[in-house]
């Protein structure tokens, strides 16, 4: 092969004018504009984790651009384990573990709910089955706002406001438009001839769901899996409504430190305990931007 | 002769639209039924109501003796093959073969037993433990056909499976197709919309036009007296030529403008005085010569000449602009300009009434 390669390349030489090198004018304005936007995006990071690594003396002398001195990582450990929110002094820990405990559940549920959803809307068309997915989509068009105090009303009569298992659930709920859509398009984008030889060949409902189509819709699990992480991750509103203090997600108890009145306020452990927050969306982005984006080219966003 | 598969005043809907409309066939054991038609038909919706893939709105189906009308796809003794092979991409060769049969919780010798002979009869042993993505197009069609195989049912299903191959590994797989039909010797229902395929596979056609059948027979039937003037125009290529005239003289002749043709030895029904006729006349029942019988010929001046390897079409105009093709053996070349006469054989003609478009 390669040397097949070289021998054509000796043969067919390119032809036209010669591609302009590095120092165009285009080239020039290109790079310029991306840089001029990285360090947009960068610099409030930079900041961030320089302060996170100063003592408090040093944050006072008010230099925010320059490296620590001397570096301390106790802003993080105080974030992590000893900052106080309300009466509880044990730190992030505790956000993060209910954090971790309301996005496990409510991710692993609406993504399953979802895809049998939207399996079932593109193949197993019921009477009425256009209907009901336009009234799921038509639910994510209803603000937030709206919706807010009749749920806290359900959760309340179903005795669950207040609990992680509120919280799930209304996670669960709200994620349901987007990723049905999400599958429903991801699943009609497959030959339906695949299907009907399923279905000739004895698969019922689930043995097709699980062993020809979930094998053939791995792009897509994986687009719905960052979007609701992400996304249960980093919310805040429904955390703060739905849950009581000793249940607070991370993000909210974040709020909570940082805004906190009492005594000094201590700029490093508020930029640790932020820094942590988002350090779980962004592993995943990093770990699964790939995937993410071959997932999206996959059909995920198709008709 | 008992039935393998009857289909009985079905109907299908799709909302208000009406897509098959009182079907009725009765298809023999052992027999090779051809559904032709054009584009958008139903004929793949008439194969999916028999395989049950779709509910049908009004009708019975009938398969081996039993009412299937309501029955599962599995439960119908059925095996199909689709244009698109569907095959499941990420179980290998021999997972595609044996997904039925586990379904169906088959023991794991007898799984083995049936896989080993498909694969043998399409020899397709090597494949086995591929992934259809390392098939060709031709090893997937096998494959596809083994599908049905293994299950081991009495009736196929085929929807247009060769139409995504080409012209030289469709003609070898359509010789194998007949082939392992006179194997086996199940009923097999096959949707094409290529003649060719048609009529050399069919025991009978059954020609489709906007879900109901226009005729039903053998291929020589259907080609050498096709019941209507779709029948006659769909089937034969180049199309049968059509002279737009008259029946005359109680039946005895066609008035075509100025021509009038003898039609003694017609092999039809009473013809009658029709003051709108049309006879169809195909390629190859029409033979170039230069003098002119009264009565049997029909004056026409060549146009251009096409030799296409074994025969060769003359494009001739006859009385009033009336294109006509002819064949002709491939040494004849006809030079443009000449005037000839074309010599009709009555007993191999078609005449429809122009009303009704039926034969008559
Ligand atoms: N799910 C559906 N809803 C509404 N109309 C449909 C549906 N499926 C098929 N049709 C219509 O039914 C008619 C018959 O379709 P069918 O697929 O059976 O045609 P066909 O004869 O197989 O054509 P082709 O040769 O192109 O495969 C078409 O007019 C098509 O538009
Ligand atoms: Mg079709």
């Amino acid at each position: 092969m390669a040397d097949v390669a070289i021998h054509s390349a000796t043969v067919v030489r390119p032809r036209g004018a010669k591609p302009k090198t590095r120092f165009s004018g285009g080239n020039i304005m290109l790079y310029g504009t991306l840089f001029v936007v990285s360090v947009y995006y960068l610099l409030p990071l930079w900041v961030m984790v320089m302060t996170s690594l100063k003592g408090m003396p040093e944050i006072r002398m008010g230099n925010i651009f320059a490296p620590p001195v001397e570096i301390t990582f106790q802003p993080w450990v105080k974030a992590w384990s000893e900052a106080c929110t309300g009466l509880n002094c044990d730190g992030l820990s505790r956000g993060f573990w209910n954090s971790v405990m309301i996005t496990v559940p409510s991710v692993i549920i609406s993504i399953i709910v979802a895809s049998v959803n939207g399996y079932a809307l593109v193949n197993w068309r019921f009477k009425g089955s256009e209907v009901f997915f336009t009234i799921l989509i038509f639910g994510s068009f209803i603000p937030y706002q709206i919706m807010l105090y009749p749920i806290v009303i359900l959760l309340r009569e179903m005795h669950i406001y207040g609990t992680l298992y509120g919280l799930i659930l209304v996670h669960t709920i709200f994620g349901m438009p987007i990723l049905t859509l999400l599958f429903r398009n991801y699943f009609s984008s497959l030959p339906e001839e695949l299907f009907k030889a399923a279905r000739v060949d004895g698969a019922g409902f689930w043995r097709i769901y699980f062993q020809i189509m979930v094998p053939m819709s791995l792009p897509i699990f994986v687009v719905a899996l960052i979007l609701q992480i992400t996304g249960i991750w980093n919310d805040f509103l429904f955390g703060v409504v739905f849950t009581k203090p000793e249940i607070y997600p991370m993000t909210v108890q974040l709020n909570n430190i940082v805004n906190s009145v009492q005594g000094v306020k201590e700029y490093n452990v508020n930029m640790a305990a932020t820094l942590l927050t988002g350090l779980v969306p962004l592993i995943i982005y990093f770990v699964s931007g790939k995937l993410f984006v071959r997932g999206i080219a996959a059909g995920a966003v198709k008709g | 002769m008992t039935h393998s598969i009857q289909v009985k005043d079905l109907s299908l809907n799709f909302g208000s639209v009406s897509v098959l409309k009182n079907m009725n066939i009765d298809v023999a054991e052992g027999e090779f039924i051809v559904l032709l038609g054009p584009s958008g038909c139903g004929k793949s919706t008439l194969l999916n109501c028999l395989a049950g893939l779709l509910d049908i709105t009004d009708g019975e189906i009938w398969i081996k003796g039993k009412n299937v009308t309501w029955a599962e796809p599995s439960d119908r003794g059925i095996g199909m093959v689709f244009q698109s092979y569907a095959l499941y991409p990420q179980m290998t060769v021999r997972g595609n073969l044996s997904f039925g049969l586990k379904n169906a919780k088959m023991p794991k010798e007898e799984i083995d037993k049936r896989i080993a002979r498909a694969a043998g009869i399409l020899q397709i042993e090597p494949l086995l433990d591929r992934k259809p993505a390392a098939l060709s197009g031709g090893q997937r069609q096998r494959v596809a056909i083994g599908r049905a195989l293994v299950r081991d049912v009495d009736v196929f299903l085929f929807d247009e499976p060769l139409s995504n191959l080409d012209a030289k590994l469709r003609s070898e797989l359509r010789v194998e197709i007949k082939r392992l039909h006179s194997r086996l010797n199940n009923t097999m229902v096959y949707v094409t919309h290529d003649q060719i395929e048609a009529l050399t596979l069919a025991d009978r056609i059954a020609v489709m036009r906007s879900g109901i059948i226009q005729q039903l027979a053998a291929p020589q039937e259907i080609y050498n007296r096709p019941s209507n003037l779709f029948v006659a125009g769909f089937i034969g290529s180049p199309s049968m030529n059509f002279l737009h005239g008259a029946t005359i003289d109680g039946g005895a002749a066609f008035q075509f403008a100025s021509t009038k043709i003898n039609l003694a030895g017609y092999e039809g029904g009473a013809i009658l005085d029709r003051p709108k006729a049309i006879l169809g006349l195909r390629p190859e029942h029409l033979h170039i010569q230069d003098h002119s019988e009264p009565g049997l010929t029909i004056p026409a001046v060549v146009e251009i000449d096409e030799p296409m390897g074994a025969d060769s079409l003359v494009w001739l105009e006859a009385e009033g602009g009336l294109k006509m093709s002819v064949r002709v053996p491939v040494e004849r070349r006809m030079a443009a300009g000449t005037p000839v006469h074309l010599k009709v054989d009555i007993s191999k003609a078609s005449i429809f009434d122009t009303a009704s478009e039926q034969r008559v």
